[in-house]
């Protein structure tokens, strides 16, 4: 199978997670589809050191999931902040700061 | 197979960055073995042993120009320029978060940030002593992001500093003492709008990769050398300048800025503010220049798109702020557009006025933003800062140098004769209008006039106009505030009278190696 295919797979993995940041309510959905948007990065990194015979591709992969896992720590720390004194993780309930 | 080669290390080139990130360890530690009493006094003491200790090895390494840690990091003029920038600033935002003296709850930091805002625990801890400390290690490793950020010479590393300086700042945010509920939610939202965009900026660094075969800044630049129809190579630096932008506060990736500002404690705002947006536009400066310098056809347009939106964007809205706070997150918003015309005055031959004039910018913007936010401390009422606009009428009655020092910042910001933002400001348009981008340096002039209009209308609230009967009270500031007052305020009329020693370091500063 040709290496394109991959990084076509990639990018509508990533067009995904983009819409699902925008559209979606739920604080939790909302990072989780960041969490899609790198995965789908990793993806791309790793095709691409297959097509260029380098290892650099691979490397960065594994730094992407060790930030996300961090990102994952401190946003979900945030968004129990949050839940523990609204009572919900909706992103339409936080609306004080406006205009 | 091959063994593994250990990277050369310049120990000491990277002492600055050890110094700060060290102290953010030990900070962590602290936190975790000394005892609750002595806790606060002990983290801001390694706070300001780390930050200052950084500032000044990085002054001590003036004139290294070299690449080191594998070639991942490049410690040359603008990075240790820049870099002493954001240890000042920091050091400046600890004294900051160390006043204790304004707030009658002791400190403008939570005194648990887990527990529930509004429960019984939270009124009976909100008058005690005690405060979440951990938001010293939290600003040292921001720091220390930042730093890192500005040297980068490779996009993986930037990628990690800049989250590095991203994820303790979401924290920092949600952090109040007061008005937690406007806290929290200006943590979540940075949190959310921040993790969206390094997406994209890591998106772009796996197809920059692809199109390059290399994430260091030097092998990309000879990629990139005519390369200029490359779609992988296009799409991949809109999508990193998208990154980079968001955490610069350009628009239209601004929309997260008033709301942040707003939310957060005000000491982390004045931090935020100042010292995020010299590590955003130092790499900015880095990634166009050592990676695009040879393909300036592709984003040259770009951000000159970018500028004049920006500008637009922070004059035009900052017209309809009632809020102090969102004033200067639009102000911001409009700076970030003026450096940006900077950033359009780079040129890739030896004499380089864009770079030296945006360094200048950053080092005056900043300064300026800090002692503008430590003033938004001091005016008070019972519910904490009082920040709304007709709070702050005729304030020159009840505080003459509370106002007195309020009009120089705003003036400076305004960039008027004879402060630090008129210097700054005059040097950006003309490195502008030398590389021959005049109608952006019209458009810099017309709006920076549309922005003073609503810097001078403060003004004029506080000196023409009557204070209310119930007005806010005028804290008298602790050492801290007060010492980041007189060096803010000293520094914006000293680099407005006499610019010509620090533009002249600016000017020899300005070498990026690679």
């Amino acid at each position: 199978m040709s290496l394109a295919n991959y990084l076509v797979l990639a990018a509508v993995l990533f067009t995904i997670g983009a819409i699902g940041v925008l559209v979606r309510r739920n604080a939790i959905v909302v990072f989780m589809c960041v969490e899609l948007m790198l995965n789908s990065v990793n993806l791309t990194l790793v095709t691409f050191a297959r097509a260029s015979g380098t290892l650099d591709g691979q490397l960065i992969a594994f730094f992407v999931m060790v930030v996300a896992a961090a990102e994952v720590v401190v946003g979900l720390a945030i968004i129990m902040s949050v839940y523990r004194t609204r009572r919900s993780s909706s992103v339409d309930d936080v609306n004080l700061l406006k205009y | 197979m091959p063994p593994i080669e250990a990277p050369d290390l310049s120990f000491a080139a990277l002492a600055p960055l050890l110094l700060v990130f060290g102290a953010a360890c030990v900070g962590v530690l602290v936190e975790a073995f000394a005892p609750r009493a002595v806790r606060h006094p002990v983290q801001v003491g390694i706070a300001l042993v780390g930050t200052v200790g950084g500032f000044v090895t990085t002054l001590l390494l003036a004139g290294t120009g070299e690449v080191t840690a594998g070639g991942a990091l490049a410690v040359d003029g603008v990075a240790l320029f820049l870099q002493a920038t954001i240890t000042a600033l920091g050091a400046l935002s600890v004294l900051l978060f160390a006043e204790r003296s304004l707030d009658p709850a002791r400190s403008a930091f939570v005194a648990s940030a887990a527990v529930p805002a509004g429960s019984a625990r939270d009124v009976q801890l909100a008058v005690s002593e005690r405060v979440q400390t951990e938001v010293y290690p939290l600003v040292t490793f921001a720091v220390g992001g930042m730093m890192l950020f500005t040297s980068a010479n490779d996009l993986l590393l930037m990628f990690v500093a800049l989250e590095v300086l991203s994820l303790p700042l979401y924290l920092l945010c949600g952090m109040a003492r007061r008005r937690r509920l406007l806290s929290q939610e200006a943590a979540l939202k940075y949190f959310l709008l921040g993790a969206f965009a390094s997406a994209f900026f890591l998106y772009g660094l796996a197809l920059v990769y692809g199109a390059t075969g290399s994430v260091r800044l030097a092998v990309i630049r000879e990629g990139a050398t005519g390369a200029g129809n490359d779609l992988l190579l296009v799409l991949g630096l809109a999508l990193l300048v998208v990154g980079l932008m968001f955490k610069a506060s350009v628009a239209p990736f601004h929309v997260w800025t008033p709301d942040v500002y707003q939310g957060a404690p005000t000491p982390v705002t004045a931090f935020m503010a100042a010292a995020t947006k010299v590590a955003a536009f130092g790499a900015v400066l880095r990634l166009l220049y050592m990676a695009f310098g040879t393909a300036e056809e592709i984003w040259r347009p770009l951000v000159y798109a970018l500028a004049i939106a920006s500008m637009v964007v922070g004059a035009v809205l900052g017209l309809t702020q009632t809020d102090l706070k969102r004033l200067f997150a639009y102000s911001s918003i409009a700076h970030a557009g003026f450096l940006l015309t900077g950033v359009i005055g780079l040129s890739g031959d030896g004499e380089d006025p864009g770079l030296a004039a945006t360094m200048f910018y950053l080092l005056t913007y900043g300064l300026t933003t800090i002692g503008a936010f430590a003033l938004l401390t001091l005016v008070r009422d019972g519910s904490g800062e009082a920040t709304h606009l007709s709070r702050w009428a005729g304030l020159a009655q009840r505080s003459p140098l509370t106002a007195a020092l309020m009009t120089l910042f705003l003036l400076a910001l305004a960039g008027i004769p004879l402060t630090s933002g008129f210097t700054g400001k005059f040097a950006v348009f003309r490195a502008a209008i030398e590389t021959g981008a005049w109608p952006l340096a019209v458009v810099a002039l017309v709006t920076s006039a549309v922005a003073a209009f609503y810097y001078l209308r403060v003004v004029v609230l506080m000196y023409f106009s009557d204070p209310a009967p119930d007005g806010p009270t005028i804290g008298v500031p602790g050492s801290p505030t007060t010492a980041v007052l007189a060096v803010t305020a000293a520094a914006t009329l000293v680099l407005g009278i006499v610019p010509g020693s620090v533009l002249d370091l600016a000017q020899s500063a300005a070498v990026l190696v690679g």
